[in-house]
């Protein structure tokens, strides 16, 4: 979190420097600012190394911040290209967006929990205070630790609009920043129950940490089920512009899209687009 | 006659150099607060005057994206886990500082001192990281969720003891010696010197030392976020899991826009006007003789 601040801090004073020295200045055609979506810009740094590897002389520049900033960033014209993990909301519809890839939210338990799934309206019972304890839905007794994820987080949004709740009705006892808090805050609490990125939670699985992924409406959630579609509380990675994308821009877009960069998308857990 | 030509007195144009550099450092210390609390008033403008300052604390919670911005909650919550980590840690720091100074032998208020000084110099977000991983799964096997007020509180007692202590030893140290000479001729024992003479001569120093380690336990942002459970609400015991004002801050800032991000400059500026009182409070209470 402290590090999103110095970026921000950073990219103010260069964007002050920037105005003192060349107040007309753009950026280059030969380079490109993405800026956005924590989700998106891992893959967006391998993407980005690949297409400069590909274009000699180009430069992409990656800078993370969440969602709304790489809206905010694509609108003031700081950024050429906004990584935002969600769909556009109604008053972002002036924008124009890209999907480069899925990725789905699954429900994360302790994996000593014995519990197998869960209803919608039971997680929607859970979160909302009305069921407490782990034996109203067939598990053992003992009391239901119910994390949240702090506002403006695109996780937090998808999970709402999916159970059509509101951030007031969530009765949460733990409030979490980023997808590893949550994955070690469930690891550590037998009683919890969190949401977080499925590729985030399948790596940590694999790699023995102790949690496990709920099946949702019978979907088991996986990378493989956010893929074929089948897993409903997914969303798409998008690459959004101000305008409609020329020069740079729109070559690296088209890249972003095509299967030559099936293999990035897949190394980050995230499923890629298929047109 | 030579106090009429106070050239005499300096005579090098350095000297006034110096004066004038010295001048200007301490104008811009001075002014670094004031463009701060410029900076935070400027930002959180747009929605003080859009939905005003009763709301902030008259809001029944805190849902940016639902234009409620209750900061109540999380005000009670930030004083609740500072002044309980001031009750712990105070009377420890001041009392294993008596300890070093009046009790020990040298060589072990030497050793002990050593290692209050490494502690003081362990980053806030070790013992976080700690906290998250030993301190909250301990206290959930018996109290779920664990991440609650009470870690908070035992997270920055911790960080803040080896202030309080290092402070209150230097504060004793400061005590004339001829008090304590004065004490023994008059036949006092140890544990009367220390009520009567010592602890009264020290008291200036060590309030100081107790208010510099309040004001970092209200400033701690990322131990705090990491061990208090983050939930937006006014604590009713040690068990609730609390959102302190810098955590809230810390939480949202990179994912906020608009009035949301005024608001949690709103948040900035209700810890300045905090520390501000008790740095008001503080003077009161020895009588303005914070430094003396």
């Amino acid at each position: 979190m402290k590090k999103h601040i110095v970026h921000h801090l950073l990219r103010i004073s260069a964007a002050a420097l920037m105005l003192t020295v060349t107040p007309l200045s753009q950026a280059s055609d030969q380079k490109l600012v993405l800026t956005g979506s924590s989700t998106i810009a891992p893959l967006a740094v391998e993407l980005g190394k690949r297409f400069e590897k590909l274009n000699p002389g180009v430069r992409v520049d990656v800078q993370s911040g969440g969602s709304s900033r790489g809206v905010n960033d694509v609108r003031s014209g700081l950024a050429d290209i906004g990584m935002v993990s969600r769909a556009l909301k109604d008053d972002e519809k002036d924008l124009k967006s890209f999907t480069i890839a899925l990725d789905g939210v699954g429900i994360i338990l302790h994996s000593g929990n014995p519990v197998k799934t869960l209803t919608d309206q039971q997680i929607i019972d859970i979160y909302t205070g009305k069921i407490s304890n782990w034996r109203e839905v067939g598990g053992k007794d003992g009391r239901i630790t119910v994390v949240n994820k702090a506002g403006g987080r695109s996780t937090l949004e998808l999970f709402l609009h999916y159970f059509k709740l509101k951030d007031s009705e969530i009765k949460a006892h733990v409030v979490i920043g980023d997808n590893q808090q949550g994955i070690k805050m469930v690891a550590g609490n037998p009683g919890a129950v969190g949401y977080v990125s499925i590729g985030a939670a399948e790596f940590e699985a694999g790699n023995g940490t102790p949690i496990r992924l709920l099946s949702m409406a019978g979907v088991a959630a996986s990378v493989e089920s956010v893929r074929n579609g089948s897993f409903p509380l997914a969303r798409p990675l998008n690459l959004i512009t101000k305008t409609e994308p020329v020069g740079l821009a729109k070559k690296f877009i088209e890249f972003s899209r095509s299967k030559e960069v099936n293999d990035l998308v897949q190394a980050q857990y995230f499923v890629p687009f298929v047109r | 006659m030579i106090w009429f030509k106070p050239s005499i007195l300096s005579p090098s144009y350095a000297d006034a150099r110096l004066g004038w550099g010295l001048a200007a450092a301490a104008g811009l210390a001075a002014a670094i607060l004031l463009l701060i609390v410029l900076l935070l008033l400027r930002e959180s403008w747009p929605v003080l005057q859009r939905v005003g300052g009763v709301r902030f604390f008259a809001d029944q919670g805190w849902y940016p994206a639902e234009e409620m911005y209750g900061l109540a909650p999380m005000l009670w919550a930030t004083l609740a886990a500072s002044f309980g980590a001031v009750l712990l840690a105070g009377p420890l720091g001041v009392a294993s500082a008596l300890f070093c100074r009046h009790y020990a032998p040298f060589s072990v208020a030497r050793l002990y001192r050593r290692m209050v000084t490494l502690l003081a110099g362990i980053p806030s977000v070790v013992f976080g990281f700690w906290g998250l991983t030993v301190l909250v799964p301990l206290l959930a096997q018996f109290q779920p969720p664990g991440a609650s007020l009470l870690t908070g509180i035992l997270i920055l007692a911790l960080m803040i003891l080896p202030t309080v202590a290092l402070t209150a030893d230097a504060a004793l140290a400061a005590v004339p010696d001829a008090y304590l000479r004065g004490a023994a001729a008059l036949g006092l024992s140890r544990g009367a010197t220390i009520a009567g003479v010592v602890l009264p001569a020290a008291r200036g120093g060590i309030i100081s030392g107790v208010l510099l380690a309040t004001a970092r336990a209200l400033g701690e942002t990322m131990a705090v976020l990491m061990v208090a459970g983050n939930v937006v609400q006014t604590p009713t015991s040690l068990f609730d899991p609390v959102r302190t004002l810098t955590a809230n801050i810390a939480l949202e800032m990179a994912y906020a826009s608009g009035d949301h991000r005024a608001a949690l400059f709103v948040s900035g500026l209700m810890l300045m006007g905090l520390v501000i009182i008790l740095a008001a409070a503080a003077w009161r209470l020895s009588g303005g003789r914070l430094h003396g």
